[in-house]
């Protein structure tokens, strides 16, 4: 087939030929980049926080009538009633372990700092960012976190303080990512750190694999992995309990833990938000990621299907204003599938001048969105993808115009216009 | 004229009921996101006091060590120690200020068996009520004085007055915050700025029920409460309690300055209170400001990135359909040359074409418009059962209602266009000869 006499029909055409193909570049321009943000979010919502999450919750709660935590002795009367609560926690028969905590990841309260090599250093000009996270010798095991060196914590390594104690652990454990920031060598078990510009030495007795921060802004992203967990009970007049319960029991456990702490101390505000399983802290920290990659997909496919709507149309017309042609093709001996062919190849024509355009369009838009908001440089295999979306949308959208043309019988020609 | 012309449009419209319906169909979808997204953004971009927020002003020193310091690059931190804050309002030099710290009260109600809970509460100072143009249903604020004297005073909302004491007049009475007792001085009616800009860049809850219990600063301090929202600290702290005398940022202050030359006043004595301070030694940078209140919510960036991208998302969406609508109508009006052929020849004027065809692009646009709507009103329900705090005040106003049909018009006319042109330069000897 030759293109020739396809170019100089279209010609006659100009305008049609353009709403096609502009219609076609806007699309591809939107859809990749659409595409390519939902990527990145799904990209962002699926990254593991190093936790094992099935069978976890969190209960957050807190005292009425509790002493303030000013003073050693109404510290060591919170210390009696929160160790009160985790010995009830763990004598429940749905549950395998509970860590007292200050938070977890994806639950965006976050108690953050930095970690030094050096003594006194400047609390800006730490050596590292990092979030800590208060637990005793059950956090690793309850969260289901993974040692890749040195110990864990035992109970002789736990001690408790006030919430407003600004003393420093003497060991503590910490994130991979965090120890190959400070240890390059990777020899970070035994080494010395100083927290939050604190004279006090810390020793790093074990590293975990894996432990996100519990912020999930952007204003995380150059710490987001690295955390320092401290084997410190903290004391205040509210407290945080991870409890990881017996396979399969984790909606049982839930049910039971309001009744159980209540029978230890009835005086407490523990309402219907303060008992939160980790899927429901992902579910909510992930919301707003969840449902913009939604709507991008949703407005996605209404564009493509719009752009075929507005194919087919045109296409249509086209095929109505031939008629005569086509009979006249037919009768000097054209086939059905050359009929077929000529207006499949003729919107692979128009499309692939669209495409070119849009592959221009696309990474402009990328490029005006990199800068003005947070994106990424989109890679080359989404706008190649695109590409061979909309031509193929536009060979599914022509196909039903181009078989009633091939249907056009060579008699047609013989009859007056 | 124009009533021949829509009877020729329904004609038309009946004649290919296929390709008007997709006509409509995409551009009513096009219009519909279009809607939505402008609905959420306009919610979020508002200003919350209409009447006043020309007059407030929001100062920013910045109290960090030199360590890191770029001049004129480093911007002042949002919030502010308390000696400054002090130090402002002692000044006098406003109008009307007010220093401010959001806090979570835990409220004990008097009756039995009802539990604990929390209110969002703000703490601060006498000024703030005639400074926000606060409407009370009874009782009123209190005085600089009760701030003086660690009064133990409160005000709350309607809503809380509601919940606790069923409406009635409640001043004069009790309340068990935190464990001490306060009394109730007034009750507001409602009021809720969104977003609420006294402690946007103290909290992340910018849009919401608004504030339920209003507390003197002072005596909230003198009870211990400790403020909600960010504690920003510049140097390794010892004490975090008493926040007085912590090198910790956590107050917001607020001033109301009536006229330009009362802001210049003020920036001037902003410029040498802290050049006062610098000499004393307590202050080392010499960056300050003095923001609008419309300034503090674009530096705060209260309209989140996502927002105007789904408002961008929208608009090209709206294109790609006007492109599509183009095409259509285009393949409509030339599939009708002949009847415009004969319409000529019988002496209708290429004007007379024209407007017939702008007029078929047009009823296309108000049906596109009318569903459109429908479209609106879906999404903007579909986001009301979003957990976003701003959910519940998505709603499509008198203003975007109408906004709606003028989108609708000019985008369907803009489509209309070409294809009119097109048909009124058809010469009309060929049409009716090949007819």
């Amino acid at each position: 087939m030759t293109i020739h006499p396809m170019i100089s029909a279209l010609r006659r055409h100009k305008a049609g030929v353009v709403l096609i193909a502009l219609q076609i570049a806007l699309t591809l321009a939107i859809v990749c980049n659409a595409v390519f943000i939902i990527g990145q979010r799904i990209q962002r919502v699926n990254r593991p926080t190093g936790l094992d999450e099935q069978n976890l919750f969190l209960v957050s709660q807190q005292w009425v009538g509790a002493p303030a935590g000013d003073d050693p002795a109404s510290i060591q009367k919170l210390d009696a009633l929160l160790r009160e609560d985790l010995a009830a926690l763990r004598a429940m028969p749905d549950v395998a372990s509970v860590t007292p905590t200050n938070s977890l990841p994806l639950l965006n309260s976050s108690w953050n700092g930095s970690v030094s090599l050096h003594a006194d250093a400047n609390l800006i000009g730490g050596n590292a960012r990092t979030t800590y996270y208060f637990g005793d010798e059950n956090f690793v095991r309850t969260l289901g976190l993974h040692l890749v060196a040195g110990r864990d914590f035992n109970a002789g390594d736990v001690t408790n303080k006030g919430f407003r104690d600004p003393s420093e652990p003497t060991v503590v454990i910490v994130t991979k990512a965090l120890a190959d920031k400070l240890f390059p060598k990777g020899d970070a078990v035994g080494k010395v750190v100083y927290l939050d510009g604190s004279g006090t030495p810390s020793t790093i007795i074990g590293v975990v694999e894996r432990l996100q921060v519990p912020a999930t802004g952007s204003w995380v992203s150059d710490f987001a992995w690295n955390a320092t967990i401290a084997p410190v009970r903290l004391n205040a007049n509210f407290a945080r309990y991870a409890v990881r319960t017996k396979p399969g029991r984790l909606q049982a456990a839930m049910k039971a833990v309001t009744s159980t702490l209540y029978k230890v101390d009835p005086l407490r505000v523990l309402d219907d938000d303060s008992v939160k399983s980790f899927a429901d802290i992902r579910t909510q920290a992930y919301r707003a990621d969840v449902g913009m990659a939604a709507l991008m997909g949703v407005i996605c496919l209404i564009l493509l299907g719009v752009t075929a709507a507005g194919i087919v149309g045109l296409t249509s017309f086209w095929v109505g204003q031939r008629h005569r042609q086509i009979g006249v093709r037919r009768a000097l001996g054209a086939r059905k599938a050359d009929i077929l062919q000529y207006f499949q190849m003729e919107n692979l024509l128009i499309a692939g001048l669209g495409a070119a355009v849009g592959i221009a369009l696309a990474v402009g838009l990328n490029l005006l969105l990199m800068k003005y908001y947070e994106m990424d440089r989109m890679p080359v295999l989404y706008v190649l993808a695109g590409v061979v979306l909309v031509l193929a949308l536009g060979q599914g959208a022509v196909f039903a115009p181009a078989r009633r043309a091939s249907n056009v019988p060579p008699v047609v020609a013989t009859r007056a216009a | 004229m124009f009533g021949y012309y829509l009877d020729l449009a329904v004609r038309s419209f009946r004649r290919n009921r296929v390709l008007t319906a997709l006509m409509v169909l995409a551009l009513a979808l096009g219009i519909g996101a279009t809607i939505t997204t402008l609905t959420i953004l306009r919610l979020l971009s508002g200003d919350p006091l209409p009447q006043k927020s020309a007059q407030l002003f929001y100062p920013q020193l910045d109290p960090s060590p030199m360590d890191g310091y770029v001049a004129g690059q480093t911007k002042p931190p949002a919030i502010m120690t308390w000696p400054d804050a002090m130090n402002l309002l002692r000044a006098h030099r406003a109008r009307y200020q007010a220093a401010m710290a959001p806090l979570q009260a835990r409220i004990v109600p008097q009756r039995a068996n009802q539990p604990p809970y929390f209110a969002d509460g703000v703490m601060t100072t006498a000024d703030f009520f005639p400074m926000f143009d606060v409407p009370f249903q009874y009782g009123g604020g209190w005085t600089a004085g009760d701030d003086d004297s660690h009064a133990a005073v409160a005000v709350i909302s309607g809503a809380l007055n509601q919940r606790l004491f069923g409406g009635e007049n409640s001043v004069g009475k009790t309340l068990r915050i935190e464990d001490h007792d306060f009394r109730i001085i007034g009750v507001l009616k409602p009021w809720s700025p969104q977003p609420m800009f006294y402690s946007v860049a103290q909290s992340g809850r910018n849009y919401g029920d608004g504030t339920s219990i209003f507390l003197p600063l002072q005596t909230a301090r003198a009870n211990l409460m400790s403020p909600s929202g960010d504690i920003e600290c510049y140097a390794a702290i010892t004490d975090i309690q008493h926040l007085e005398t912590a090198p910790c940022e956590w107050l917001a202050v607020w001033v109301q300055l009536d006229t330009p030359a009362a802001v210049a006043d003020y920036k001037r004595f902003l410029d040498g209170y802290v050049h006062q301070q610098i000499a004393l030694g307590r202050l080392k940078r010499p960056d300050n400001s003095l923001l609008s209140l419309m300034g503090v919510l674009r530096e705060q960036q209260v309209v989140p990135d996502d927002v105007r991208l789904q408002v961008y998302l929208a608009f090209g969406f709206l294109l790609i359909c006007v492109v599509n609508t183009v095409g259509l109508l285009l393949a409509k009006c030339l599939r009708r040359s002949g009847e415009i052929g004969v319409r000529r020849a019988l002496g209708a004027t290429r004007r007379a074409v024209f407007a017939q065809f702008m007029v078929e692009a047009g009823i296309v646009g108000m049906a596109g418009g009318v569903l459109g709507l429908v479209f609106a009103e879906l999404g903007l329900w579909a986001i009301r059962h979003q957990p976003a705090q701003y959910a519940s005040l998505a709603h499509l106003d008198i203003g975007m209602f109408a906004f709606t049909f003028v989108v609708a018009l000019t985008a369907s006319l803009i489509a209309g266009l070409l294809p009119a042109w097109r048909a009124c330069l058809l010469a009309p000897a060929p049409q009716l000869k090949a007819s």
